[in-house]
C-alpha cells in the first residue's frame, strides 16, 4: 500500500516534468515508454539548441550525460520464424527472407542519449534520428556535456554515425585499422577477416572468415496479447 | 631523461612521446597510453582502448535474453553480480514483473557482497601501483572467504550467473565447503580454517561481517596517516564538482569531489529503501579522498550486509517468482510431466518473449553508475542492448585528470580510477 502511494508520487513527478518539458523546451515530442521511464524525441537540426535548454532551464538542470547509444533499426520486428503459420514445403517453421530489408530505409539510424538530472533526481531519454540513412549525421554534444567526447566516438566506431563538431572523432574500440562499422545489422556477427600468425612472412596476417554463420537460435516474435502496449498501457500518447 | 639532449642535434625539441602498456602491470589490464611529456611532466594523455573489445552487446543480440546473463560477468570481472543485476532490472522492467521479497534482499546482499569484493581487489591493487605491498596481501587473503561465498551460492568464484529475471537462480544453501586435512595442511590447520563454516551460508557470511571492520582499521592504519601514501594521493588528480558532473563520473568518483548521489539512496532498487547506511562524500575531490570514500564504503557494506543476513534468516520463502513465462520448470515435474518437458526445451532453446518497448536500469555497481539500455521488437531475443560502463566515462577523463601530472602519477590516476577493461572495453 505504502509502496503504491510511493509510485504515485513519483508518476505524478515525471508527469509533471513531462509537462515542463513540453512548456520550456520547443523541437521535442514525447515519446511512448514504460511507466518508469521518461522519453522525448528531438528534431534533428534542433538537437544542440534542445541540450541546452534540458541542461540550464532551472526547472530541469540535466547536468550528466550518462550514455550515448546508437541504434539500427533495419532489422527492428522481422523475425526468423514463423508462429501462426508454416512455409510451403517441409515441415520447418523457418521463414526464408524473401525481401532483405533496404538499407538506405529512411529512419534506420537513431542515437539515444540518457540524461540525468542530479538537482532534480530525475532521467530523462533523450532520442534523435539521423535526418539521413545514406550519411547519418547528426550534432556533437561534446561542447554541451563533455563526456560526450568518447561516447560519440564509440557510437561513430560501431554505427558509423558521424557527429558534426566532434573535436576528435576517431574510432575508440575496433582494432587499428579496421574496416566497416560492426554494430551494424548488416554487419555479420562473425565479422568479415580473421587473423592468424604467417610462419612465412612473420608476422600477423589477415585473410576472410572461414568460420560460415549460422543462426543458433532464431528470433521469434509472438504475438502475446498480454503484452500488446495498446491493451497493457492505453493511456500512453500514441 | 631529459638531461641528455645537451648535444643532440634535436636538442631544441623538448616534448617526447612516450607509450605506456598495454603490457604494463599498472595498466589494469590492457590500456594503452601514448604520452607526451615534457621531461616528467605530462602534458597529453591518449588512451587506447578497446584491446579486450569482444562486442558483447553485439553478442546478446544473437542469444535469448537469459544466455547474456554470463556475459555480463565477464564485462566488470570484478563486480560480477552488480553487472548481472543492472541486466535483469532491465528485462524485468520490459515484462512488467518484480521478484519475490526474499531475492530482493539476496541481491542486495551479493551486491553488497560484490562492493566489498571490489573495493578490496581495488585497495590492493592501487596501493600495490603506488607503493605498498602488504595492503595487497591482507585484501586478497579477505577476498578469498567471499569467493568462496561465491562459489557455494552459484558453483564458480567469479562468473557466478546467478540472478535471473524473476529472482535469484537458487536459494542460499544450507551449508559452506569445508577444508580437508591434507600432505599441506595439518588437522588443527584445518580445524581453524573450517570454524566459521560449520553452520549455514548466513552464519558464514555474518561471522565475516562480524571480523570485517577490524581488517578495515588494519588497512586504515597501514595507507590513511602514511605519510608516503599521503604525499602520493592528496592533490593528485583534483577533480571539481562541476568537472566531475560534465564528465559523466558516478559512484565514488562523484562522491569523492564532493556530491552527494548514490542511486541506492537516490534512486532506490530492490530493497535498499529499508536498509540502514549512510554515504560517505568527499570534499577535495582527489586521489585521497576517493581511497577514503572507498574505504568508508567497506564499513557501510558490510553493515547493510549483516541487515541482510538478519532478514534472510528470519524469512524464508521463494526466491524466484511463480511465472511459467520466465522460470523453467522444475526437474521433478519434468520428469513426470509431457509438458513440462516441452516447455523446458522451449525455454531454454527459444526462451520467451519481451513486450516491444525500450528502457533504461542503472544499478549502483561499486565503480559507479552501471546502467543497461535495452531495446526489445517482442522477440525472443535484445534488439539492442548497450551497456553504460562507469570506468568508460572515467577513462575519457584520465587526459584532464593527468595533464600537468608527473609520470608517476598517472599510475596513481588510473588506480584511483579503479578502471577494469572487461567494461571499459565491453
Amino acid at each position: 500500500m505504502e509502496q503504491s502511494t510511493e509510485q504515485a508520487a513519483a508518476g505524478n513527478a515525471r508527469e509533471a516534468l513531462a509537462r515542463t518539458i513540453e512548456a520550456r523546451v520547443s523541437g521535442v515530442r514525447r515519446l511512448p515508454s514504460l511507466q518508469q521511464d521518461l522519453a522525448f524525441e528531438a528534431e534533428a537540426d534542433r538537437l544542440l539548441e534542445v541540450c541546452r535548454a534540458l541542461r540550464d532551464t532551472p526547472e530541469l538542470r540535466f547536468e550528466e550525460l550518462m550514455d550515448v547509444a546508437g541504434v539500427d533499426y533495419l532489422h527492428h520486428g522481422r523475425e526468423e520464424w514463423l508462429t501462426s503459420g508454416a512455409t510451403r514445403s517441409g515441415f520447418s517453421r523457418g521463414r526464408e527472407v524473401n525481401a532483405p530489408p533496404d538499407p538506405d530505409m529512411p529512419g534506420r539510424f537513431a542515437v539515444v542519449y540518457q540524461l540525468l538530472s542530479i538537482t532534480h533526481n530525475a532521467r530523462l531519454r533523450l532520442r534523435v534520428i539521423c535526418p539521413q540513412t545514406s550519411e547519418p549525421v547528426v550534432d556533437s554534444l561534446v561542447e554541451v556535456w563533455s563526456s560526450a567526447n568518447w561516447f560519440e566516438r564509440e557510437t561513430f566506431d560501431l554505427f558509423g554515425i558521424v557527429f558534426r563538431g566532434h573535436p576528435d572523432l576517431r574510432r575508440i574500440l575496433t582494432d587499428y585499422g579496421f574496416i566497416g562499422h560492426p554494430f551494424r545489422k548488416d554487419f555479420p556477427l562473425i565479422g568479415n577477416v580473421e587473423t592468424r600468425y604467417d610462419p612465412e612472412k612473420k608476422r600477423v596476417v589477415y585473410e576472410p572468415v572461414s568460420i560460415v554463420p549460422r543462426v543458433l537460435a532464431p528470433k521469434v516474435i509472438r504475438h502475446d496479447n498480454r503484452y500488446e502496449p495498446a491493451l497493457k498501457a492505453p493511456e500512453l500518447p500514441r | 631523461m631529459a638531461q641528455s639532449t645537451h648535444d643532440h642535434p634535436l636538442a631544441e625539441i623538448r616534448n617526447y612521446t612516450m607509450n605506456f602498456g598495454p603490457q604494463h602491470p599498472s595498466a589494469h589490464g590492457v590500456l594503452r597510453l601514448v604520452l607526451e611529456m615534457d621531461g616528467e611532466v605530462i602534458q597529453k594523455a591518449d588512451p587506447h582502448i578497446g584491446l579486450l573489445h569482444r562486442a558483447t552487446e553485439k553478442l546478446a543480440e544473437s542469444k535469448p535474453f537469459n544466455q547474456s546473463i554470463g556475459y555480463m560477468d565477464r564485462l566488470d570481472y570484478v563486480s560480477m553480480m552488480c553487472n548481472e543485476h543492472a541486466y535483469v532490472l532491465a528485462i524485468e522492467k520490459l515484462l512488467g514483473i518484480k521478484p519475490p521479497e526474499r531475492a530482493q534482499y539476496i541481491r542486495v546482499l551479493f551486491d553488497e557482497i560484490t562492493r566489498v569484493l571490489n573495493h578490496l581487489m581495488w585497495l590492493g591493487a592501487h596501493a600495490l601501483d603506488i607503493g605498498a605491498m602488504t595492503v595487497f596481501l591482507l585484501c586478497f587473503k579477505e577476498r578469498e572467504e567471499l569467493m568462496d561465498v561465491y562459489e557455494a551460492v552459484s558453483g564458480t568464484r567469479m562468473h557466478a550467473t546467478y540472478y535471473r529475471p524473476g529472482g535469484v537462480y537458487r536459494d542460499l544453501p544450507q551449508s559452506m565447503p569445508k577444508y580437508q586435512p591434507s600432505k599441506w595442511r595439518s588437522r588443527k590447520e584445518v580445524d581453524r580454517l573450517n570454524e566459521t563454516r560449520s553452520g549455514s551460508m548466513l552464519d558464514f557470511i555474518d561471522a565475516f561481517a562480524a571480523r570485517f571492520p577490524a581488517s578495515i582499521a588494519d588497512y586504515e592504519t597501514l595507507l590513511t596517516d602514511n605519510r608516503i601514501w599521503k604525499q602520493r594521493t592528496v592533490n593528485i588528480g583534483v577533480v571539481p564538482p562541476e568537472r566531475a558532473l560534465q564528465l559523466g563520473f558516478s559512484g565514488p568518483m562523484l562522491r569523492g569531489s564532493g556530491v552527494v548521489w548514490d542511486l541506492r539512496k537516490k534512486q532506490p532498487y530492490e530493497v535498499y529503501d529499508r536498509m540502514d547506511f549512510d554515504i560517505p562524500v568527499g570534499t577535495n575531490g582527489d586521489c585521497y579522498d576517493r581511497y577514503l570514500v572507498r574505504v568508508e564504503e567497506l564499513r557501510q557494506s558490510t553493515r547493510i550486509i549483516r541487515q541482510c543476513v538478519e532478514w534472510l534468516r528470519h524469512n524464508p520463502g521463494p526466491v524466484m517468482i511463480d511465472d511459467r513465462k520466465v522460470r523453467p520448470p522444475s526437474r521433478e515435474h519434468m520428469k513426470g510431466d509431457m509438458e513440462s518437458l516441452i516447455h523446458h526445451f522451449k525455454f531454454f532453446t527459444e526462451g520467451y518473449e519481451v513486450p516491444a518497448g525500450e528502457t533504461y536500469a542503472a544499478v549502483e555497481a561499486p565503480k559507479g553508475e552501471f546502467g543497461i539500455y535495452l531495446v526489445s521488437d517482442g522477440a525472443n531475443k535484445p534488439y539492442r542492448l548497450k551497456c553504460r560502463a562507469p570506468g568508460f566515462a572515467h577513462l575519457a577523463a584520465l587526459e584532464e585528470m593527468v595533464r600537468g601530472h608527473m609520470l608517476a602519477d598517472v599510475v596513481a590516476v588510473i588506480g584511483t580510477q579503479d578502471i577494469v577493461f572487461g567494461e571499459v572495453d565491453r
